[in-house]
C-alpha cells in the first residue's frame, strides 16, 4: 500500500506541476503579456523580481511548486534506478537518502523564496 | 544441467527497443530521458534562482552569465523537453489511471488493443507538444525581450 | 488433372543456438529453405530439423496458438511460432532467437519455470470466505453477462511468454511481476465470485509491481491471444488508486438466489479416484 501512496502522490505532483510550471512559463517567457511582470523588459529583470518575491500568490505557489517538482523528479528518479535491478539493501538506503536529499533542496528553496521576500522589501 | 542455462535479460538496451517495436516504446523511453534532463536542469534551477535573495547585483550578475548563446540553446533544449513530457504525461496520466485504454472486450481478430483506444490522444499530444516546442523557439530566438 | 503451382521463396534462416554442455554463449546458425505460402515458423523449423539439421532444440506441442510452448523471437518480435507465417514477416531472411528476458535451456528454448513461480505468486485462482460452500456447493454464483466481460478478455492468455519477453522493464529489473502475472491477477480480482482481491492487490502493489508499469505497450502489441496486459494494468492502477482514497468498497458474490419457484438440479456424486489416493 505504501507503494500506492507514493505513485498516487507522484501523479498528483505531476498535475500540480503541469498548472503551476505552465503559469511560470508564462511569466517567465512571455513578459509582453504582462502577467506579474509590472515593469517593461524582461521577466528576469531586477524590479519584476522582486515584485514577484513580494508578491504573496507567487511566493506560496513557488514552494508549492518547489516541493512538487522535487516530489515527481526524485520518485522518477528512484523507479528508474529500482528498474536497474540494484540490491535490496541499496534500494532501501538509496530511498532514505532521496528523501534526505529532497528535503534539503526543499530547504534550501523555501529558505531563498521566504528570505527573496525581505529582500524585495528593503528594495 | 540447471545452472548451465544462459542469462538472456536485455539490459538496458531493452529499454531502448529497436526491435519491431511500436511508437509508444520509444515515447516510454523518450519520456524517461527528458525526464532526467528536466531534473538535472531544476536541481541548478534551485541554487540560480536562490541568487535574488542576495539582492540585485548578485542576481543581475548570475543573468548576466545566462545571456551566454550556448546556455541560450541549452534552456530551449530544457524547454522542448518540458513541452515533450508535459504533453506525454497528460496522456500517460489518462491512460494510467485507466481513463485512455477501454473497457475490457472479447479480442477477436485482428485485435484491438488498448493502444488503439489511446492512439488519437497519442497523435493530439505530439501534434500539441510539437505546436508548442515551435512556438516557444519563435520565442526564444525571434523574440526580443 | 492441373496441379497449382505456388511461387517458391527462398528463405535464410537464422537460428540462435546454444548447446549448454558446448556452447559458453550463444551463436547463430543459417540455414536456407524453400517454402511457400502458408508455411508458419514453426512449420520452417520442423523443415529444418526433418531435412538438415535434427540437433536444433525448440519446443511446441499443440500447432494452433493454444498451448503457448512456441513463444520466440522471430525477427525482433516476440511471437507464437505456430501462428506467424514465414511471408508475413520476411520474404528473405528469418531470424529466430530464443524469447529475451528468459535464460536460455538449449537453442529456441527459454526457461518460463520462473515466470510460472510469479504467477503462482499472485494466487490466480478463485478464492472465497465461504470455504464450505466452495467446496461443497448448494448452487451456483450469481454473475452477469456484464461482470464476465470485465474479466473474460483476460482469461484467453496461455501464458506464452510473449508479454515478458517484449517489456522493457522485464529487460532489467528481476524483481517485476511481469505483465502476464500482474493481468492474471488482475482478472482474478474482477471476478465478481472472488473474495481474495485484498491479498492480491498487497502483492501487485508492492515495490517492483504494477507501478513499474510505464505504458510502453509493448505486451499488448504483441501478444498472440488479444489479451491486452496494457489495459489489464492499467485499470488495475484506477482501482488501487481509487481504494486509496476510499472511493471503491470491497464487493464479492453471493450465491445466486433465483426465482422462488424454480428447481435447482441435485448434487452431482463425483466419479470414484480411478488411481489409488
Amino acid at each position: 500500500m505504501k507503494e500506492t501512496a507514493y505513485w498516487t502522490w507522484f501523479i498528483i505532483a505531476a498535475i500540480v506541476i503541469l498548472v503551476l510550471a505552465g503559469l511560470h512559463m508564462v511569466v517567465m517567457h512571455l513578459p509582453a503579456l504582462g502577467v506579474y511582470n509590472p515593469a517593461s523588459g524582461a521577466a528576469t529583470d531586477w524590479q519584476n523580481v522582486a515584485f514577484r518575491s513580494q508578491h504573496q500568490f507567487i511566493a506560496f505557489t513557488y514552494i508549492i511548486l518547489l516541493a512538487a517538482a522535487l516530489y515527481h523528479g526524485l520518485y522518477g528518479l528512484r523507479t528508474i534506478v529500482f528498474e536497474l535491478g540494484p540490491t535490496k539493501a541499496f534500494q532501501e538506503v538509496f530511498t532514505v537518502v532521496l528523501w534526505i536529499v529532497g528535503l534539503i533542496l526543499f530547504g534550501v528553496g523555501a529558505y531563498a523564496d521566504l528570505a527573496a521576500k525581505s529582500v524585495g522589501r528593503v528594495l | 544441467m540447471k545452472n548451465k542455462h544462459y542469462e538472456n535479460r536485455l539490459g538496458i538496451t531493452g529499454w531502448l527497443g529497436g526491435g519491431r517495436w511500436g511508437v509508444e516504446r520509444y515515447l516510454y523511453i523518450l519520456h524517461r530521458l527528458t525526464g532526467l534532463a528536466i531534473l538535472g536542469f531544476f536541481l541548478l534551477h534551485i541554487f540560480a534562482s536562490s541568487a535574488r535573495m542576495y539582492g540585485p547585483e548578485n542576481w543581475n550578475a548570475a543573468m548576466q552569465i545566462l545571456k551566454n548563446p550556448v546556455l541560450k540553446v541549452g534552456e530551449f533544449l530544457v524547454f522542448v523537453a518540458f513541452a515533450f513530457h508535459a504533453l506525454n504525461g497528460i496522456r500517460l496520466i489518462l491512460i494510467e489511471l485507466g481513463l485512455a485504454v477501454g473497457r475490457a472486450e472479447e479480442p477477436i481478430f485482428p485485435y484491438k488493443s488498448s493502444i488503439n483506444n489511446q492512439r488519437p490522444l497519442m497523435v493530439v499530444a505530439m501534434v500539441l507538444a510539437g505546436i508548442l516546442i515551435a512556438f516557444g523557439g519563435f520565442n526564444a530566438f525571434f523574440m526580443s525581450h | 488433372m492441373e496441379t497449382k503451382t505456388q511461387k517458391k521463396y527462398n528463405i535464410t534462416v537464422y537460428v540462435r543456438r546454444f548447446d549448454p554442455d558446448k556452447d559458453a554463449a550463444p551463436r547463430q546458425q543459417q540455414y536456407t529453405i524453400q517454402i511457400e505460402k502458408g508455411l508458419t515458423v514453426l512449420d520452417a523449423l520442423n523443415l529444418i530439423k526433418q531435412t538438415q539439421d535434427p540437433t536444433v532444440g525448440f519446443r511446441f506441442s499443440c500447432r494452433m496458438g493454444v498451448c503457448g510452448s512456441c513463444g520466440m523471437l522471430i525477427n525482433g518480435k516476440p511471437g507464437l511460432a505456430c501462428n506467424t507465417q514465414v511471408l508475413d514477416v520476411t520474404e528473405s531472411a528469418l531470424t529466430l532467437a530464443p524469447l529475451p528476458n528468459f535464460s536460455i535451456i538449449r537453442d529456441l528454448v527459454a526457461d518460463l519455470v520462473p515466470m510460472f513461480g510469479v504467477l503462482t505468486g499472485v494466487q490466480p485462482y478463485i478464492q472465497r470466505s465461504d470455504v464450505e460452500e466452495m467446496e461443497n456447493p448448494t448452487r451456483e454464483y450469481f454473475q452477469t453477462p456484464h461482470q464476465l466481460e470485465e474479466f473474460l478478455q483476460f482469461t484467453y492468455c496461455i501464458k506464452c511468454g510473449s508479454c515478458m519477453a517484449a517489456c522493457p522493464t522485464m529487460a532489467t529489473d528481476k524483481e517485476y511481476l511481469g505483465p502476464m502475472p500482474l493481468t492474471q491477477a488482475y482478472r482474478y480480482n474482477t471476478d465478481s465470485r472472488d473474495d481474495a482481491a485484498d491479498a492480491r492487490r498487497e502483492i501487485v502493489s508492492s515495490c517492483h509491481a504494477i507501478f513499474n508499469c510505464h505504458y510502453a505497450a509493448e505486451c499488448s502489441n504483441v501478444c498472440p491471444k488479444g489479451v491486452d496486459p496494457a489495459r489489464a494494468i492499467q485499470l488495475m492502477k484506477k482501482d488501487l488508486v481509487l481504494r486509496y482514497f476510499g472511493l471503491r468498497k470491497k464487493k464479492c458474490a453471493h450465491v445466486h438466489e433465483g426465482p422462488s419457484q424454480s428447481d435447482y438440479k441435485p448434487k452431482i456424486e463425483a466419479p470414484p479416484f480411478t488411481v489409488d489416493q
